[in-house]
């Protein structure tokens, strides 16, 4: 049997780009494909520090949704979910896209007007939503125990048909396929170790790989954003965190829809193959070590019980996390930074899996044109000074 | 999970603490720029190594205390 062909070449980076991405997630990844695509900038590299799509990428619960509360973010998620509906044949790839709904469960009379709100809210904003009740919860997802005698008895829920689940690892190699026909170098093993700096703007990025000038450098890489800025002078607000998830071991098509709670706190899905993937909350302290502490595993099992007492034997395959770089408003940065043409993608703490292809899309705009896309501009860094935070607290499903 | 020492209590696992963040962080003088004052509200250090941090021994004696710990390695120190 011979090694199928390579999605990508692997090559060395070369002295000097238009663009260097840093961070060969997807966010970089797809930022890389739109600048092509969109811009015609093909002068560009994404350097990644470990393999391709080997951080987040491949540790998040692959969820997709645009039922955010406030106009701006609700902009930004349906634009990226817009997106999703048409990736898998703009791509030629399978990216195992299924809008098979997402269901977020009210166990109190707080959640109970507060997803009601959102229903509306999300209606204003042209993204499909749904109001059920307990009934119907039960009839959309029977697996979901609706008692009245569970201690935090399911009272309704949102309902999104269009979100869904994606394949991960398909969206990265699909991304990093195209990217590469257009000629955009993904170089791996390629760790940025400083940037220089004058007048104000960065001309160059020093890697563990040698010097590499460039025009304009664009941050892609979630939890590691903080460490880059200190490399570049200044400082961001994000505090990196584990967040933890887990998958079981592979069973018969038992659950074909999402079911997320935010109050008694795990989102459980199933895989195409057959797991079941669960995610919890971040760990409460900031960390850089890809693993977090039991007692969550602990807590988001004994809620996905509570949810599913029929999962009560099922067995754990393996458990990990990602490092999530959480904003004070729990929304992201994108944009400019104190230093001149070094952009930020970064903060989208929990949520950064659905928004792949809409962030890679107005981060490739900003880049190109020097100035945020409208749709990130809400999003820009100096809402801090300002106040005008977009606080989504409570539609990030994952309590920060 | 954490094994946390307790200046009062002495180790205990990280489940009867809460977290408070960074250490350190002092209010600014009244008259500041807005900068400032976003910095002082929203900006904390987050470094990928050693960090002065505040716990609370909430299922304890109720005690604020600061420690230092690795944040890639969880050493405390």
């Amino acid at each position: 049997m011979t090694h199928p062909d390579f999605l990508w070449r692997d090559p060395d980076p070369r002295p000097s780009y238009d663009v260097v991405i840093v961070g060969g997630g997807g966010h970089g990844l797809a930022t890389a494909y739109y600048l092509a695509r969109n811009h015609g900038l093909t002068n560009v590299a994404v350097l990644e520090k470990g393999w391709l799509a080997g951080g987040n990428m491949a540790r998040n619960t692959t969820i997709i949704r645009s039922n955010y509360l406030w106009d701006e973010s609700a902009a930004i998620y349906e634009h990226s979910l817009k997106l999703w509906e048409g990736l898998s044949a703009e791509l030629d790839y399978d990216l195992q896209f299924s809008q098979r709904g997402v269901l977020n469960l009210a166990h109190s009379l707080g959640d109970v007007r507060e997803g009601r709100r959102r229903v509306e809210a999300n209606r204003l904003n042209g993204v499909d939503a749904e109001w059920l009740d307990a009934d119907e919860v039960k009839k959309f997802c029977p697996l979901v125990n609706v008692s009245a005698r569970a201690r935090y008895p399911v009272l309704g829920a949102t309902l999104q048909r269009r979100g869904g689940i994606a394949k991960h690892d398909h969206v990265a190699w699909a991304l990093a396929r195209r990217a590469d026909a257009y000629g955009i170098d993904l170089v791996q093993g390629c760790e940025v170790t400083g940037f220089e700096i004058s007048g104000g703007r960065v001309t160059a990025v020093r890697t563990s790989r040698g010097r590499i000038a460039a025009g304009t450098v664009a941050l892609a890489a979630a939890g590691h954003t903080s460490v880059l800025a200190e490399l570049a002078g200044f400082r961001l607000p994000l505090q990196s965190h584990p967040l933890q998830a887990l998958v079981s071991e592979l069973l018969e098509p038992v659950l074909d829809c999402v079911v997320m709670s935010n109050a008694v706190h795990v989102y459980v899905s199933q895989a195409h193959k057959g797991e079941l993937v669960m995610g919890a909350g971040i760990d409460a302290y900031n960390s850089y070590g890809q693993r977090g502490g039991v007692h969550v595993i602990e807590a988001q099992m004994a809620a996905a019980l509570e949810l599913f007492p029929v999962f009560s034997r099922v067995r754990v395959l393996r458990t990990w996390a990602g490092i999530v770089d959480v904003s004070p408003d729990a929304s992201p940065i994108i944009g400019r930074t104190p230093v001149e043409n070094l952009f930020v993608n970064a903060g989208w703490g929990t949520g950064g899996f659905k928004a792949t292809p809409g962030a890679g899309w107005v981060y490739a705009d900003t880049i190109a044109h020097g100035r945020p896309h409208p749709l990130a501009e809400p999003f820009a860094l100096d809402r801090f000074t300002t106040g005008a935070l977009i606080d989504e607290h409570g539609a990030a499903a994952v309590a920060h | 999970m954490l094994l946390i020492p307790c200046p009062f209590c002495g180790p205990r696992d990280e489940n009867e603490f809460r977290y408070g963040g960074q250490a350190g962080v002092a209010c600014p003088e009244r008259k500041t720029s807005d900068a400032e004052w976003a910095a002082y509200l929203f900006v904390r250090d987050n470094p990928k190594g050693w960090f002065r941090e505040r716990w609370f021994h909430a299922h304890g004696c109720r005690t604020w205390f600061t420690v230092e710990r690795h944040t890639l390695t969880q050493e405390i120190r």
